[in-house]
């Protein structure tokens, strides 16, 4: 059976394609996606994939995402693609990128790190000082932030 | 240069310049010579957390060279009503020319550098890093065995939480010494910092046994288990005093081997080594001066002449 018919086709909205398995809600979580209230969204999790083996995927229904979404997504899925979708068909391919430096993204994980008084007014910022494989530091105090720290620490 | 926060703000051309012109300022620093080349320049001593050497020796090197001082520290100032770094940064800007700041908590010397337009250089954030202890660091090892490249280098100590060895690992590698770091299990250099020296191609040796070290070290830089930074106050007590230095230890040392500490020492190295040949702490903390009046100099523009009289 095909991924594409675990759920149906979505009219309007994103689908956010190759999410190494496992991730999707992390990436949800990522995203800011308040779950409570938003539109519907449909999750499909260790699909086959000729690509990743194994991976996940989102639809979002009516809700186009944009840039600073997909620099947020492109940390924990790298490699995802993300198609819009109007009226059934896809109306846009857009590619996650990972930029060198992630600002407002998530806060610093580390208890000592000068950032951690809320009141001081200059951005959170996390280096991105390697790709693969990841590595990603607090542009302030240098240390280095595990993926989980950053998806507990997101802003 | 602008701001020096880690040593990666300098190149080995920059660090190795920046040391020939301490040697230039020597007279300078001793008193010998007049030589007023920061006259009407303002330096901020921005110090949140307690030092003698270096806010004594900034000073120092500001006053030898005709320059002023701000003094700052945070009982009577507007940090005890809450005032944030940023702030206090903002103001410092206004008053002078160039801001050297302490602080306890990591990362606040890059956080003050992106704050304010004036050079910020760091005097030590947190356990992060302290790079113009570095550069007397440098400039004492070049003093004693003329070069910086191809020295077994042993570091001893709080290798987790002290600044001055993060600092100085990362400029020493690039320099080509091999490292040998001796701590506890539970302060062992941090992850980051030994894979950023062996990514460089250094040669580098993690052990806990220190006395087995000795004997082939060309340096042996000691450093103080840190109280104050140990989130637990049980896990400093299973630690401190690990590693005591006395002048019996070093029978079997090189004769040329020197002993180094940025200070204070508690119980570290006995005083019995004070009086061997291996001691150069205390010329190094005078070097703090001269490596000082250099970096200022360059971070301020000004050209030292080249037979300072």
């Amino acid at each position: 059976m095909s991924e594409m018919r675990r759920v149906t086709a979505i009219c309007n909205g994103t689908v956010v394609d190759h999410i190494p398995s496992g991730r999707a809600v992390q990436v949800l979580k990522m995203l800011r996606l308040d779950i409570g209230r938003s539109n519907p969204i449909s999750l499909v999790m260790n699909v086959p994939s000729a690509k990743l083996g194994r991976k996940d995927v989102l639809k979002i229904e009516d809700r186009e995402l944009n840039q600073e979404e997909l620099d947020r997504l492109a940390l924990l899925a790298p490699a995802a693609s993300v198609a819009i979708i109007r009226n059934y068909s896809v109306a846009e391919k857009l590619k996650a990128e990972l930029g060198e430096e992630l600002v407002n993204i998530a806060r610093c994980s580390f208890w000592n790190c000068i950032t951690q008084n809320a009141r001081e007014p200059l951005p959170q910022k996390l280096k991105v000082v390697n790709v693969d494989p990841l590595e990603i530091r607090c542009a302030y105090c240098g240390r280095g932030q595990d993926l989980d720290e950053i998806v507990d620490n997101i802003l | 240069m602008g701001d020096l926060i880690t040593m990666d703000d300098l190149s080995n051309k920059e660090i190795e310049n920046l040391l020939d012109n301490a040697v230039r300022l020597l007279p300078v620093a001793k008193g010998d010579v007049h030589l007023p080349l920061l006259e009407g320049k303002v330096l901020a001593n921005m110090f949140y957390e307690n030092s003698t050497r270096t806010r004594m020796s900034f000073e120092t090197a500001m006053k030898r060279l005709g320059g002023s001082v701000l003094n700052f520290s945070t009982t009577g100032s507007s940090v005890s009503k809450g005032e944030t770094l940023y702030d206090t940064m903002q103001m410092i800007d206004g008053y002078a020319d160039v801001a050297v700041i302490r602080h306890p908590r990591q990362g606040a010397a890059q956080y003050s550098a992106d704050a304010i337009e004036i050079p910020v250089l760091n005097a030590g954030d947190g356990a992060g890093n302290h790079p113009t202890q570095t550069l007397l660091d440098l400039f004492t090892i070049r003093e004693s065995h003329g070069t910086l490249k191809g020295l077994n280098v042993v570091l001893v100590g709080d290798l987790r939480y002290g600044r001055t060895v993060h600092s100085l690992s990362h400029a020493l590698v690039r320099f080509g010494a091999t490292l040998t770091l001796v701590s506890p299990k539970s302060l062992m250099m941090p992850v980051e910092i030994v894979s950023d020296l062996k990514e460089h191609g250094a040669k580098v040796t993690e052990t806990s046994d220190f006395s087995a070290t000795i004997d082939d070290a060309d340096v042996i830089y000691m450093t103080r288990i840190q109280k104050e930074r140990f989130p637990d106050e049980d896990e400093y007590a299973k630690v401190a005093g690990i590693y005591m230095l006395s002048a019996g230890d070093l029978s079997g040392a090189k004769k040329e081997m020197i002993v180094m500490h940025p200070l204070p020492r508690v119980v570290e190295i006995h005083p019995s080594v004070d009086s061997t040949m291996h001691a150069r702490y205390f010329q190094q903390a005078f070097n703090g001066v001269v490596a000082r009046m250099a970096l200022l100099c360059d971070c301020l523009g000004v050209k030292i002449p080249k037979k300072v009289k």
